[in-house]
């Protein structure tokens, strides 16, 4: 009979519960949003040609990007090889739709390790207070005052040169921005009414932190990660021009400049394909971060 | 019995010099069943005493006990089930991403309570609402519907006391005498204590059978609602106040 009324009370909360639908409904409308913006819309455009290309790269890829054809080095953009060939005689154009993938890897990753991480401070250090609060704070500021490629670069002299390595040390210098936003924004909600109201209902603070506190700090969250991807993009560039980040046979757009460098004054379709690539990437994610302020933000509406 | 018993509730700021009493022995008593006013200026500390039986504020000294057992030595989870309260503000005080489903469950997955689903359609009936209103938000619903929210969240644990922060003074005047309609329905269907919070003497007369008058910090008058009427108060503020009142309710 218990458990009857259990199965019951199951289906009334699935059959009246139409929330999936909503939130699709509401990314579409973001989506519908951003694209009505041209600038906004061009840097969605870009973005999804980049993740389409990253998982067909195979297929549409002309050669094979690793491929080393000694007779045929250096040779400028033509009708059989559109970017041209490097120092080794590989397409440029395969190596760059090949890049993708690992442009999007780093991107994920350190997304993926630096929302949470800087949600979880922010949103405690905000919440709490006192000298918790103080504590964190300072050592988002440590991370703050060294500029985020020297102290990637000193990260990576540490663990060692490697894409990985780069990753782990993009994500340790990307997320003491996220964490001083969320702080924020929680201090301007600590103090609501509705936050007072779930204390009075006995919800533990942990339980406040995250259904209550998190869900109003996500949008402004998302669009600082979005606008840091394109200083992540730029520091895995960096880091690779420098041999810190992607070795050698590894298509990375930052290291193909850097071992175009040396060719680039008799040929410029070295270091201008790859370099090109990093700017347009990471001008769509800041033109896509700043859509996404305007489309997410409740308070410039 | 005695639901709400406060002996010399004071709270004072700063140190040395600087001290500054916010409020000074505050002491006053409400019995079970019974619906007791705080009327004051602005800034005279009503919200302040509620807020400190309320347990959002905690530099207070003093004692308040609530229906014989002092707040501090209650378990936390038997005293959300004693006393709720809600909010002067009904655009503040509900979640603005949470569904008012989300915002009635809560309480009820905290406190682990059975038939969930039946006691939030019963809790939105109570208030006068559809059960419909179960998968809208917040800023779908006017500031009375929110109110009546409001309410239905506070009265979801089956408390015995609400405290009341002034609950109709944000709202239009004609869904005020609803809301008040409802608050006073909702205390005799269910034998609710109520401490409520006002500057609006008439709200106070309707609603209360008590009344303390405070100015600056303290309590200067208890008395009964008949006093009201007559303005033979024994403070000189309470009679000014009331005599204030009076005339302004003329000259409407």
């Amino acid at each position: 009979m218990a458990a009857q009324s259990l199965d019951m009370q199951d289906v009334a909360m699935n059959g009246t519960r139409a929330n999936p639908n909503s939130a699709f409904r509401r990314l579409l409308a973001v989506i519908r949003e951003l694209l009505g913006n041209p600038s906004s819309g061009f840097g969605l455009v870009v973005i999804t040609i980049l993740v389409l290309t990253a998982i067909v790269a195979p297929l549409i890829a002309p050669y094979d990007p690793n491929v080393i054809d000694l007779g045929n080095t250096l040779k400028p953009p033509s009708a059989e090889q559109w970017f041209g060939t490097d120092e080794l005689g590989r397409d440029i154009m395969s190596r760059i739709i090949y890049g993708t993938r690992i442009s999007l890897t780093i991107i994920t990753i350190v997304s993926v390790i630096v929302g949470p991480i800087g949600l979880l401070v922010g949103t405690t250090a905000g919440y709490f207070g006192g000298w918790y609060d103080t504590i964190m704070m300072r050592i988002t500021d440590i991370f703050l005052s060294f500029p985020s490629l020297i102290l990637s670069l000193a990260f990576v002299a540490a663990l060692g040169a490697g894409l990985e390595n780069a990753i782990i040390a993009i994500g340790l210098t990307t997320w003491p921005p996220i964490a001083r936003l969320a702080r924020a924004e929680t201090l301007t909600f600590r103090g609501a009414d509705y936050i007072s109201a779930s204390r009075m209902q006995g919800a533990s603070s942990l339980r406040i932190i995250i259904k209550s506190i998190m869900p109003m700090c996500l949008p402004s969250v998302l669009v600082r990660i979005t606008l840091s991807m394109a200083t992540v993009i730029l520091t895995a560039a960096g880091l690779g021009f420098l041999g810190l980040g992607a070795q050698p046979p590894l298509p990375e757009w930052g290291a193909m400049i850097a071992t175009g460098r040396r060719y680039m004054l008799d040929n410029w379709w070295l270091v201008a394909f790859p370099g090109g690539a990093i700017l347009l990437v990471s001008l769509a994610f800041n033109l896509l971060g700043d859509g996404l302020r305007d489309a997410l933000d409740p308070k410039q509406r | 019995m005695t639901a709400i018993d406060v002996r010399n509730l004071s709270i004072d700021l700063g140190y040395g010099l600087a001290k500054k009493r916010i409020l000074g022995d505050v002491c006053f008593s409400v019995e079970a069943g019974e619906s007791f006013g705080l009327v004051g200026e602005s800034g005279s500390g009503k919200s302040t005493i509620l807020r400190c039986i309320a347990r959002l504020l905690n530099v207070w000294e003093g004692d308040i006990r609530l229906e014989g057992r002092s707040v501090n030595d209650m378990p936390f989870v038997e005293y959300c089930r004693t006393v709720q309260m809600v909010f002067q503000d009904p655009y503040g005080s509900l979640h603005p991403r949470q569904s008012i489903r989300t915002a009635l469950q809560e309480p009820l997955r905290i406190h682990r309570m059975d038939r969930q689903v039946e006691r939030m359609e019963r809790a939105l009936i109570d208030v006068g609402l559809d059960p419909a209103f179960l998968s809208r938000y917040p800023h779908e619903l006017s500031g009375g519907q929110r109110q009546r929210v409001a309410i239905a969240r506070a009265l979801i644990l089956e408390p015995r006391i609400l405290l009341l922060d002034e609950p109709t003074s944000a709202l239009d005047v004609s869904v005020q005498a609803e809301v008040l309609n409802l608050l006073a329905d909702l205390r005799a269907k269910r034998n609710l204590t109520y401490l409520f919070v006002s500057h609006d003497l008439a709200v106070i007369d309707h609603m209360c059978e008590r009344l303390a008058v405070m100015q600056h910090g303290r309590v200067v008058e208890v008395m009964s609602r008949d006093v009201l009427a007559t303005g033979q108060a024994q403070d000189p503020y309470a009679r000014e106040l009331i005599q204030a009142s009076l005339e302004y309710d003329h000259a409407v």
